[in-house]
Formats: C-alpha cells, structure tokens, sequence
C-alpha cells in the first residue's frame, strides 16, 4: 500500500502550500461505488471527490453486498488501511437476514433471562414485555415442528413465510392451512442437520392480521439507521423517515390472501399496482403520521409508540452487537421496516442492509440525497480523508437531520452488566440524551 | 346607537334566536330532562322555577343551552331595517346581488349544457344491482376507475376571480378619472374593509406580548415555559363543555391532542345516536340515486386529494363525505344568511312552473374546482366518517361557503381580496407596483389560495393552526392577512420577477412556511 502513503504526503504537501492563505485545501477523497445511483453520485460529485476503480488506491466504498462479502473473506484476507472506509459490516447478515435476526434476538433474550434481568420480563401469557417486538418466527425446515405446535393453539391464524435471501418482497406467500407448507414436512423428514443453504431456509412469521389502518389502508414505516460503532454502540437515526401505503384497501379476508398489492408494502411491489401514483408514491412522511395520531389519538400514546420505536431498535442492535465484528472501517446504514398495529404496538418485521437508493417520486430522490449527504457528513467528516483510529464526533450542523439515538460510551464489561441488574436504572452505561425530533427530551426508557 | 334600538335590536336577535331553536332537538331534550327532574326531591313546588333552572345548571343542560344560542350568535346575519325584504338579510347592497344571481345563472347553465351534451341526466334512480355494487365499494370508490374524461368542472377559482375583477357600483363614482389616486389592485369596488390597525384590535392575541402555539411550543423553547400550561388550560376548557371559552382559548392555538375534541366543540358538535343516523340516512340516499354531481365530485378528489403528498391516504373518506354532502338538505338553511341562493331545476316537461322545482344539487351546493380540499385536512382530526362529515358540513356554513360567492360580508371572498390587495399597496407599494408592471397583479396569484382557505399550500401542521385562528375569531379575514404577509416575506425573490410565470413560480411552494411569525410579524411589526 505504499501508493497511499505516497498520495498522503502528496496531499499534505498541497495543504501545506496553501496554509496561511486561507483557502482550505482538503484532501481529495478517493472513491468508488458498485451502486450507479444518481444521489450517491452526486454527493461525492458535490464534494469534489474524484472516482476511482476498486483496483486503485481508495478512501471510499460504497460497496453491494457481494463485494463485502468478497473483501473480507477468509480466502482474500484483504486489511483496509486507516484512510480507508466502507459502507458495511463483515457480518451485517447476523442483523439483515431474517432467520439470523430471529436467532441473535431470541438468544440475547434467553440471556437476558438467565441473568434475571428486568428486561427479560415476561407477562402471564409468556409474552415478553419489553422485548416482545418481533412476532413469533421459526425457521423452515428446522423449526417445523415447533411451527405445528404453535400453528395449532391458533389455528384460524394467518402466517407470512419469507425467503431469508431474498429481498424487495420476492417469493414471499401467506398460508392459513398447514397442508399449504406440507412440503416441508416431506422435505424436513429427509434432511439432516446440516446448515440448509441460505436460498432454502425460510423464516415463518405470525402474520399481523390487525395493522393500523388509516385511511383504511395498510401501511409499514422504513426508518434509516446509521451505525457508526458496534461496541460501543453508536447509532443515529434518520428523522425524516417514511410510511409506505398499500394501494389496495387493507381486508383480511382470506380470498385476498393472494392478492399481494393488500398485504405486502414494498414499494416494488406496490409500483406494480394499477393505483401506484407517480407524484406521492404512496409514501407519506413520519411528521405527517405523527400529527395523525397526536390528533386522533393523543399526544401520549403517540409519544410512547415513538419511544417503543427507539427503543426496538437499539435492543435489536444490542441484540446482534456481541457476535458482529467491530471493525473500525465499517459504518453501514440500515433500513428498519416496522409495522404497528391497531393497539399502536410496533412491531419489527426486518432490517436491510441495503435499503433502496433508487428514487420512485421527486420528493424520494430529496429525501434520499439528504440521507446520503447527512450520512457522509458524519462518517467522513468534513469531507476530508477518513482517519479510522479517530472516534466520529459529528457536530450539531453535521448531523443535519440524524438524531443520535443511542451511544454507549466505553466502560469494562463489569460495570455495563452491573447496571442492567439494578431495577429501575436505564440500562447501558452512559445513555445520550435522545433527540425527539428535535427537541431534548431524557430518555423516557426503563 | 340609542340605547331605544339597542333594546330593540337585542330582542329582534333573541326572538330570532329563540325561533331557530325553538322545536330543536335540543328543545325537546331540555323539554324531557325538566319534566324528569319533576321528580326529584330537590324540587319542590313553591319555588319551582328557580329550583328548576338550577338542576337544569347543575346537570350541564345550561351550558349546552349557551353553546347552542353561542352558535347561532356566530351565524347571526347583520341586523337590518325590521321592513327589509328578506333579500337585504342575505346582502344588503343590491348591484352585488344581482351580480351573484348572473354568476349563479352562469354556473347553472354549465351544468345543464354538460348535461346535455354528454346525454347523461342530472339525477336517476340505481338499480338494485348498481346499489348492492356501491354499497360493497363504499370504504374504497378510490379504486373505482371510472371514465371521467368528459367530465369538466363546473367553474375554477379563476374564472370566478374573473367575475369579481368585472363587478361594478353603478352608483358610485370615485371623481377620478385618470385612476391614480384609485387602487392599483383588480377589484374595483369601494366596499369597506378593515386597515391595519383595525386588524391589530381585532388580532389583538396575536401580537408580540402573547404566546402562541406555532411560536413558542418550537423546538428551543422548554415546555414549561408556556407550553405544559396551556396544555392543561386547553384540558380545562374541555372538561368545562363551554364553546365560547373554547373559542376564546383557541385564539392563541390548539394543542394537537386536544385539537378534534376543541373544533368540536366550538362549531357546537356532539355527535349523537341522531347524527350518525342521519349520516346513514345520507349515504342511504346515495346509493339509492345517482346525480351528474358525483362525478364532478370523483373528478375533483382524483385531480386534487389523490395527487396531494399529505391527504392522498384520505382517497376515500372525501368521497363518503362529500357525496353525502350534496344529499344533504339541511344545508340549505345557510341559504338564510348568504347572498347566493340554492339552483333550481325543473322536472322535465314542466319548466318554470313554480310547483315543480327542485333544488338541484339537493344541498344547493355546485361544487367547483378544488372543492374537496375543504374536507381534506380535516381528515387528520377525525377518523370516524360521521364526525367528519358534521364537522365538514358545520365548518362550510359557517365559514367556506362566503369563499365562493359575491357579497359585501366582510369575510367573503371580495372583501378578503380587497383587505389583500389594501395591504399589499400601503404597507408594499415597490412590490406592488413592480408586480403590476410586469403584469402579474398580485390578486391573480393569491386569490386561490384565499378560495382554498390555503388548504393544499400549507403543510398541514400549519394549515390547522390557521384554521385554528379562524375558528377562534369567527372570521376569514385572517386568510388575507397572510396572503399579504407571504408577499412581505418573499417581496425580495419578487422583486426580481420577470413575468407572471416567475412571480408564481417564487410563491409556488409554501409548505416550507411557518404560518404564526408570518402573520405575528406582518400584523405587529410592519411600521405603518
């Protein structure tokens, strides 16, 4: 990597010349992307970055799932130098995939509840109190008994069986009857216990049969998220985030079971639609619901579902942050699809690692341009070469329209288990204070 | 005024207020609770009527007295000579009357030509089919894709703006021949309207020493500075069912959570077993008829809601109210206390026999382009399309019906313009005269906006909190007032104009505004 060394002296040496004068001289990022979208493309452009090929020196990758998969392979052993930062984690599939998720979120909850923490609570029926946000999900085919067991103590249920490697809404189906999934009881009888590759394995959810209707129409919420740091964590949510309306009207009638413009609100899919409006999109912003339901249903309810939102979230990253590599090169910015139901409970349904960058209305393409811009102001910070041993400390101005949501600052191990034991206190160690869309509230969590 | 016809006029207005009321419903209820309480041990012959009024206090019968006889106050026409013609309550000056019976006859006449041309009749009964089809569609004809391509508004804002810009005094003459003492503006009439300083006395809660919801619940500023309070104040008023207090707290704005219940009870709305019976009687009737309106009313949903980033959700709430909206016979009674009088039309075969004439559309009431923008917003309140549709139709005869028709009222649409157009010229008069020189009078951009009551400019934050003011001061003349502060605040873009097509295209997004220092600064802080 001697190139880099010899650019940064280059680099400093123009900076050097310029000091005094009062023009500043920031070094040029160098970039590359396997993502041709335009509100990538035009922020590095806005920030005088120039392009490179993945085979020359770089500072910035924006990289496809696949490549990340590549560049830290066992095999390849690539080592990123300290100018160097990518746009994902090593192991993000322990998060973004849905059957890992379940797996890292049921095993820190049985932790928890080994430990007799506060947080593994449970209420009559069984039903985790605070960190019952995900619905009941198993894994096809290994699951599948316990799936029947369960299928049983509702049988008039409906479920939602999703392809853990596919994403957009692809090849997913509802079922009401078990003879709909009695493949996998032949196929289950057959296979062993070895690791069933990705593109088979299944996850099945308890369909949400009750969502919050307005309009009467079905909706989900996709919330950006950027971490910065897995421990300790360091995470930022995006304000401005958005609910995603089907354009069917919402019945859960089961002859509509296979009408999947009702149930599934993938803009994908939803593009497909004979309603599909190209000026909104169907998208509507999360200000817009929160005055909807301050208004119809009090400014209370409203603010504990939006804490309950925060509060999902962090636990799922806390959830995933013991088994995901930490590497100081990594930032990724996630998309969380939540759904809430008539009881104004949210509910998280998955998280992408790759949200969509392509724009469906005007106002998309702004929003999503913001994003980028608002994210590259935290993790390269004044657009200058990264330095990955420095701690990201973005300004308010920087931030734009992030919030931190979440930030644990470094304490041993002992002290951050200490206080999760002790009732009443707020777990973690040091809690930043939350910014409610804007205003500073204290973190109103248990 | 003599105190003799201030006595006189205070019992002309209680006998017309005792008239409306009188065989309400509410009458019979008051009639029912006194008989009942004729039983109670607290009542007793000898001083029965004290001890009468003071059960009917205790119960909160009163004070739904008061919110009733508080509302028909809010309505009450101008008191006029007790020999005026009943044309005189509805507008007294009769050039303008006369000018809102053409414009009527204008628009009627559209209506039947489209009628005519497209074959289709004004009103015809569904068959069974048709009903049971409607009736499974009912909570989503968003999804209907009916061809409406012949269809046409009846009118737009514009060509009413048109009508307006031509109204005449026939007896007036300003002995100013060469115009350059007259207004710059287009409407050329010398109707009265409120000076700024009138406008402060009347927004006197506005100004700079009150706090307002929309300034001081922002980000910066703790709650407890002012917001908590007034939070619980807000509570307060509720609890005590008390319209004019309410109407009084809302000056300053309401508080999101408190906001459905306070219009609600400002515009005087309970929402009882009769109301939500008389809403099915209306969509009963809906189905069962079909009139040409519905797909003026299907048109103007999909050209305005359905394209709209905040109310497309809303799709199918508009068509349920507004449908049931033109059924809706009790709407004529705001025909009373407004220059513009119902449509008629005849039963084929017998024109202009008296006998025979029916009100067409059943409520009287054409709409026009951007018409189902009214509902909109008030979609975010309510979710429950009974209460909707009441608030709706309450807001319209109080307020948005003096938006589209011709009277000196001083909050109908000419006045608003007028108060506009003064505004601008006093207190902006580079502005104005520049906008005028490159041909884009400033009237041509914010008349409608005015007509819309700024719904579909304003995110929708805003727009509540500015209807939040009109509630409160019972008037429209607020929708002016920001019309001019909008020019004050992007006056420096504007100057910069080129052309019409420019100085609408600076004032084409407004949903980045933020309404209360807009008016607060306009209304407090321009040195007059």
């Amino acid at each position: 990597m001697s190139n880099v060394s010899l650019d940064r002296i280059v680099t400093f040496g123009f900076r050097d010349k310029y000091r005094g004068t009062g023009i500043i001289m920031t070094g040029k990022v160098k970039w590359v992307t396997d993502i041709d979208k335009s509100v990538l493309l035009n922020n590095f452009e806005k920030r005088g970055w120039i392009q490179v090929s993945a085979s020359e020196d770089w500072n910035f990758y924006w990289m496809s799932v696949q490549t990340i998969r590549n560049v830290f392979s066992v095999e390849n052993g690539y080592r990123l130098s300290d100018d160097q930062i990518v746009n994902h984690f090593p192991n993000h599939y322990e998060l973004t995939r849905k059957d890992l998720m379940i797996k890292n979120i049921k095993r820190y909850r049985k932790e928890l509840e080994k430990e007799g923490s506060l947080l593994a609570e449970k209420d009559e029926n069984g039903k985790y109190v605070h960190l019952g946000f995900v619905p009941v999900t198993f894994m096809l085919p290994a699951d599948y008994n316990m799936f029947v067991e369960e299928f049983r103590k509702n049988p008039n249920s409906t479920w939602i069986m999703k392809p853990c490697g596919k994403a957009q809404g692809r090849g997913i189906f509802l079922i009401n009857k078990l003879s709909q999934i009695k493949k996998w009881s032949r196929d289950n009888k057959a296979a062993n216990f070895v690791t069933t590759p990705c593109k088979e394995t299944y996850v099945i959810s308890l369909y949400i049969d009750n969502p919050l209707l307005i309009g009467g129409k079905k909706f989900d919420l996709r919330f950006y998220v950027l971490v910065t740091s897995i421990r300790p964590l360091k995470c930022y949510m995006y304000k401005l985030g958005f609910c995603r309306f089907c354009t069917v009207k919402y019945t859960p009638s089961t002859n509509e079971l296979d009408n999947m413009f009702v149930h599934l609100t993938n803009v994908a899919i939803q593009k497909h639609g004979d309603d599909y409006n190209p000026i909104h999109g169907g998208k509507w912003s999360v200000a817009n619901l929160k005055l909807y339901l301050e208004s119809t249903r009090g400014k209370k309810v409203t603010d504990k579902l939006f804490d309950e939102i925060h509060w999902m979230i962090v636990q799922s990253l806390k959830a995933v942050a013991p088994v995901m590599i930490n590497d100081k090169h990594c930032f990724e910015c996630y998309g969380y699809d939540i759904i809430i139901d008539s009881n104004l409970k949210p509910w998280l349904i998955e998280v992408n690692a790759s949200p969509s960058l392509a724009s469906s209305t005007a106002n998309d393409r702004i929003m999503k341009y913001n994003l980028i811009n608002d994210t590259l102001n935290i993790v390269v910070p004044n657009g200058e070469i990264p330095d990955c041993k420095l701690n990201k400390n973005p300004s308010k101005e920087a931030l734009g329209n992030y919030i931190i949501l979440y930030e644990e600052l470094a304490v041993n191990e002992g002290a951050d288990r200490d206080l999760k034991n002790r009732p009443g206190q707020s777990f973690g160690s040091k809690v930043g204070r939350a910014k409610d869309f804007g205003r500073p509230i204290s973190m109103t969590w248990k | 005024m003599e105190p003799d016809s201030v006595q006189r006029q205070l019992s002309v207005t209680i006998a017309h207020i005792v008239q409306r009321l009188r065989g309400s419903k509410l009458h019979s209820e008051l009639e029912r609770e006194a008989r009942t309480c004729l039983h109670k041990s607290e009542v007793r012959i000898e001083s029965l009527k004290e001890d009468l009024k003071d059960f009917l206090r205790k119960s909160g019968w009163e004070k739904k007295l008061q919110n009733a006889v508080y509302r028909e106050l809010n309505v009450l026409p101008h008191p006029g000579h007790p020999a005026a013609p009943p044309e005189h309550t509805k507008e007294s000056l009769m050039y303008l009357r006369r000018a809102q019976v053409n414009w009527e006859k204008r628009v009627l006449k559209s209506l039947n030509s489209m009628c005519a041309e497209l074959g289709i009749p004004l009103a015809k009964k569904r068959s069974a089919d048709e009903q049971k089809e409607l009736l499974n569609k009912w909570n989503e004809m968003g999804t209907d894709e009916p061809d409406l391509s012949h269809f046409r508004p009846v009118y737009a804002p514009k060509d009413f703006l048109e009508v307006l810009i031509n109204l005449r005094n026939p007896n007036y003459d300003g002995g100013d021949p060469t115009g350059l003492r007259s207004s710059w503006g287009l409407i050329s009439i010398p109707l009265p309207v409120k000076d700024l300083s009138e406008l402060r006395e009347l927004f006197a809660e506005l100004a700079l020493n009150y706090e307002q919801l929309g300034i001081d619940d922002s980000m910066q500023i703790p709650v407890e500075l002012f917001e908590s309070e007034y939070i619980r104040l807000g509570q307060r008023v509720l609890s005590e069912q008390d319209s004019a207090a309410a109407q009084q707290y809302i000056r300053q704005g309401c508080p999101t959570g408190l906001r459905a219940d306070m219009w609600a009870l400002i515009l005087n709305i309970d929402n009882q077993l009769e109301d939500s019976l008389y809403y099915e009687q209306l969509k009963s009737n809906v189905i069962q008829h079909d009139l040409l309106i519905d797909n003026l009313i299907y048109k103007d949903v999909k050209l305005t809601a359905s394209n709209d980033d905040y109310y497309f959700v809303f799709e199918d709430y508009l068509y349920q109210v507004l449908l049931c909206f033109s059924r809706d016979t009790l709407v004529l009674d705001h025909f009373s206390y407004s220059s513009a009088s119902p449509p008629k039309s005849y039963i084929r075969g017998k024109f202009a026999l008296e006998d025979y004439t029916v009100v067409y559309p059943p409520n009287g009431v054409i709409p026009f382009h951007g018409f189902a923008m009214y509902v909109a917003p008030l979609c975010f309140l309510y979710h429950e399309p009974s209460k909707l549709y009441q608030v709706f139709r309450e807001m319209y005869v109080r307020y948005f019906f003096r938006l589209h028709c011709i009277s000196s009222h001083s909050s109908g649409i000419v006045s608003l313009c007028l108060v506009f157009e003064t505004l601008v010229q006093t207190y902006l008069p580079q502005l104005f005269y520049h906008l005028r020189e490159i041909g884009a009078q400033p009237l041509r951009i914010s008349f409608k906006w005015m007509v819309r009551a700024f719904s579909g400019y304003l995110a929708t934050d805003q727009l509540l909190l500015l209807w939040d003011r009109i509630l409160g001061y019972n008037t429209l003349e607020i929708l002016a007032v920001l019309a001019a502060a909008v020019f004050a605040f992007r006056a420096e873009n504007l100057m910069e104009a080129t052309s019409l097509a420019t100085a609408e295209a600076v004032l084409a997004d407004l949903s980045t505004l933020k309404v209360m220092p807009l008016l607060q600064l306009f209304l407090f802080a321009t040195s007059s």
